[in-house]
């Protein structure tokens, strides 16, 4: 275990988690006015409506995908009895498939944005690092695989990088199993890392206003007049009557 | 019986001169910023026409408002809850900015920077989406004045199934202005497709408004709502809409449109409703009953049981006081003469509209005949169907029964007045043709062609400003209270300095105060302030105490002739 992997498998993670949680909540208290989805459809609409539901729904089962891969220890599927075969081949299958989607939707919104005048000139410099931070986590992690799967002998990552990925969320973080795991893992996580870290700062905290409650609430909202009488709160004392 | 109250507006369409001005003033208030450059919250479509943006009464095209489903309950026609999140991504009915229109600017530099040259510069149009220079195809107003009708006049979705007819006429053609706003309906469709739960009602007087600080620009509202009344600011990613200038409203003062309304033909006031037959009315099968059914949704604001049930709502007395003096309530109940625009939309919309009587009266001056006389006029509205099946499409969802009555109730008091007018003995008879009292038709008369400032706009303050008032006592100085010598803001450094002014209540009670004042605001009134510190105490000097209730203009006389405000 020398310093650089102390630095890149212990620090990096728990910086980046650190900012990516402080900053969320920094973000939601005082930006709840600039999170949202800043959608462009309003200047172009027929490249979004291909590219964006092949990258959302591909991204999603992609997260889906990491979710099985990394946080599922290896012993809990042999223990209902799923051979290394069997995982292997669903998840290079299922995985690639929805690399594939986000891939090419990404592409397509990537070639809107450049192509289209108005969706250009509405991009802000903000947006230009977390695609290049999005893009370059995606083409890591799904080059590796490919990569690796072309080869005879495909890194079994869930030897490597997941039980490291899980010990960060026991606190009891180990390098070393990082440390040994290829090349191309170690960059996609290091992206993928960079990506939370700038996350809170991003048009990306749209995700979490994915709006499950829409599922369950009454049609119709009402709502009383603001609580607060002019732009200042109430003092101590003189709040209204309820 | 739960009794609610919403601020409404009616318009009467036949006082619409097609000026802009209300669509001017808002944007001027509201939208001037960019983001919104395409947006008007108020615009004002010549019809028949497309309308703006173009083609959106088409619902099986835009797919707003609400339906019924198979089993006869509403469903919003855009599809419900699973299909909206699963269509997140990318909305399949989102009117792209074409169909508003590229919003531009002209290239003014050119014209005083360019050089000495043969041909004088040319201020070319940029866009203000791109930038990029554009070409001017398509805005707003494109079809003014029935511009271009020849060509496109046959898009309008109301006329679908009458082309044919109108094509024919088209000769003698008709048009008249439809001013719109936000409908803030009863049975909002736009705050229901809103995933993130941003847009309201709200309780207290109904205005439908969209929380910027919970939306998340899933752009759902603009696909639900019917009218194409929420809008997409491209810049912030949030969605906006016609707010019923409710800082102005609060304090009692008329929405900005209203306000700068030339024709005076808008009216803004209270209608109590049932809340709990909202839903009921808005499923009625046949949507030809779909007009009276929200009409009887409306409650009777002189009926004890309703008082009663209002108090026991929550609704101040004044608001209960003001639903009762509504011009809006006289006009849709009483009267009868406002109707709904698209009730088949199923929205339950609050901004109701009197039919226009113009294009029957044009028709009957042009072929010789006395305009005037009520039997030319009421033969005329038999004979000349176009124009009132057009209205129909337009405000009954085609049933033309309740605008041939409002159109003879208005031809009606067309002649009945014109006897009073040339000095004859006015005749009873016109009037109960239409199953009126000539006083009643003299009332409707009166709020109609005089429309009075007072009569105009009932509009009872919000109540939330006595409660501010109680803090202001407590937190700061004691004289800055309306009118009082420590009014206009200052600080201990000077007219500017100190903590920032609260907004609404008090600046817009003074802009009412600036924009009723006989003087001219500013340095005038600043002379008339009592300086407490040479003061003897002795007398009223002006200025100092608040009007008594008896002094103040049309407080002690209600019936009393009231000055025009400007």
């Amino acid at each position: 275990m020398n310093a650089w992997d102390v630095l890149l498998w212990v620090a990096v993670p728990y910086a980046s988690i650190a900012v990516f949680i402080v900053g969320h909540v920094w973000r939601y208290r005082y930006d709840k006015f600039g999170w949202t989805t800043r959608s462009s459809q309003l200047y172009e609409s027929r490249l979004l409506r291909l590219g964006s539901p092949l990258f959302h729904f591909g991204i999603l089962l992609v997260a889906l995908g990491h979710v099985g891969g990394l946080l599922v220890p290896k012993s809990w599927t042999e223990a209902v009895g799923v051979s290394d075969t069997a995982y292997h081949v669903v998840a290079v299958g299922l995985g690639a498939l929805a690399g594939l989607c986000t891939l090419v939707g990404a592409a397509i919104l990537v070639y809107r944005r450049r192509t289209v005048g108005p969706v250009f000139s509405a991009t802000t410099r903000n947006d230009k690092v977390m695609y290049v931070l999005l893009l370059g986590t995606i083409l890591l992690g799904l080059g590796t695989t490919v990569l690796g799967n072309l080869t005879d002998q495909p890194h079994d990552y869930r030897e490597t990088v997941s039980p490291w990925f899980r010990s960060i969320f026991y606190f009891q973080p180990d390098p070393d199993l990082m440390a040994a795991a290829p090349l191309g893992f170690r960059l996609h996580a290091l992206a993928a890392w960079a990506l939370f870290a700038f996350w809170p700062f991003s048009r990306l905290v749209h995700v979490f206003s994915l709006p499950l409650g829409y599922l369950t609430r009454p049609y119709i909202v009402y709502r009383s007049r603001d609580q607060h009488l002019g732009n200042r709160a109430p003092r101590r004392g003189w709040e209204r009557v309820r | 019986m739960r009794v609610m109250a919403q601020l409404a507006m009616v318009m009467n369409l036949d006082k619409c001169i097609g000026c802009h001005t209300c669509s001017v003033t808002c944007k001027q208030a509201w939208t001037n910023r960019a983001g919104v450059e395409y947006v008007w919250f108020n615009n004002v479509e010549t019809r028949p026409g497309q309308g703006y943006p173009r083609d959106y009464e088409d619902q099986e095209r835009w797919r707003g408002g609400w339906v019924l489903g198979r089993r006869g309950r509403l469903k919003l026609r855009g599809g419900g809850r699973l299909r909206k999140l699963l269509t997140i991504f990318a909305n399949p009915k989102l009117p792209g900015i074409d169909e508003y229109y590229e919003p531009w600017t002209y290239d003014y530099d050119t014209l005083t920077n360019s050089p000495l040259q043969r041909h004088p510069p040319v201020a070319r149009p940029r866009s203000l989406i791109s930038g990029e220079n554009t070409k001017i195809t398509w805005s707003a107003n494109w079809d003014d004045d029935l511009g271009g009708a020849p060509d496109h006049g046959h898009l309008d979705p109301v006329l679908k199934g009458i082309e044919d007819k109108v094509r024919f006429e088209f000769e003698q053609t008709f048009m008249f202005y439809l001013p719109r706003i936000c409908e803030h309906c009863l049975n909002p469709s736009c705050a229901a497709s809103c995933p993130s739960g941003a847009i309201y009602k709200r309780s207290e007087d109904g205005i439908v408004l969209v929380d910027q600080d919970r939306c998340r620009g899933w752009r759902m509202c603009v696909s639900g709502c019917p009218y194409k009344k929420v809008y997409f600011n491209h810049r912030t990613g949030k969605a906006e809409k016609c707010t019923f200038c409710f800082p102005r409203v609060e304090v009692g003062i008329p929405t900005v449109c209203a306000e700068t309304c030339v024709g005076r033909l808008r009216y803004i006031g209270l209608v109590l409703y049932d809340a709990d037959r909202v839903s009921a009315a808005a499923s009625t099968p046949d949507e030809k009953d779909l007009y009276e059914a929200q009409r009887r949704v409306f409650l009777d604001p002189e009926d004890p049981v309703v008082v009663r049930e209002a108090e026991r709502a929550g609704i101040p007395h004044d608001w209960v006081d003001a639903a009762r003096r509504s011009p809006v309530h006289a006009l849709i109940s009483k009267y009868r003469l406002a109707l709904p625009l698209h009730p088949e939309y199923r929205t339950m919309p609050m901004v109701w509209y009197i039919p226009p009587l113009s294009p029957v009266v044009d028709v009957v001056r042009d072929t010789g005949h006395d305009a005037e006389d009520r039997d030319n006029l009421f033969a005329a509205i038999d004979a000349l169907r176009i124009p009132v099946e057009y209205l129909a499409g337009l405000f009954t969802a085609g049933d033309v029964r309740p605008v041939d009555a409002v159109l003879r109730k208005l031809a009606a008091m067309r002649s009945y007045m014109r006897d009073i007018n040339l000095g004859r003995a006015p005749r009873e008879a016109i009037a109960a043709s239409v199953g009126m009292t000539g006083d009643q038709v003299r009332d409707m008369f009166r709020l109609l062609a005089l429309a009075k400032y007072e009569e105009r706009y009932v509009i009872p303050p919000a109540h939330a400003e006595l409660a501010h008032g109680l803090e202001e006592l407590a937190t700061e100085c004691s004289l800055d209270y309306e009118g009082g010598p420590g009014m206009g803001g200052w600080g201990p450094f000077g007219e500017n300095s100190g903590g920032a002014p609260p907004i609404a209540v008090e600046n817009f009670r003074m802009l009412r105060n600036r924009q009723t004042a006989d003087t001219v605001a500013g340095p005038v009134d600043k002379e008339n302030r009592v300086n407490l510190l040479n003061w003897d105490g002795k007398g009223h000097p002006e200025g100092l105490f608040p009007p008594r209730p008896a002094e103040r203009p049309g407080g002690g006389d209600p019936a009393g002739e009231v000055e025009p405000r400007p």
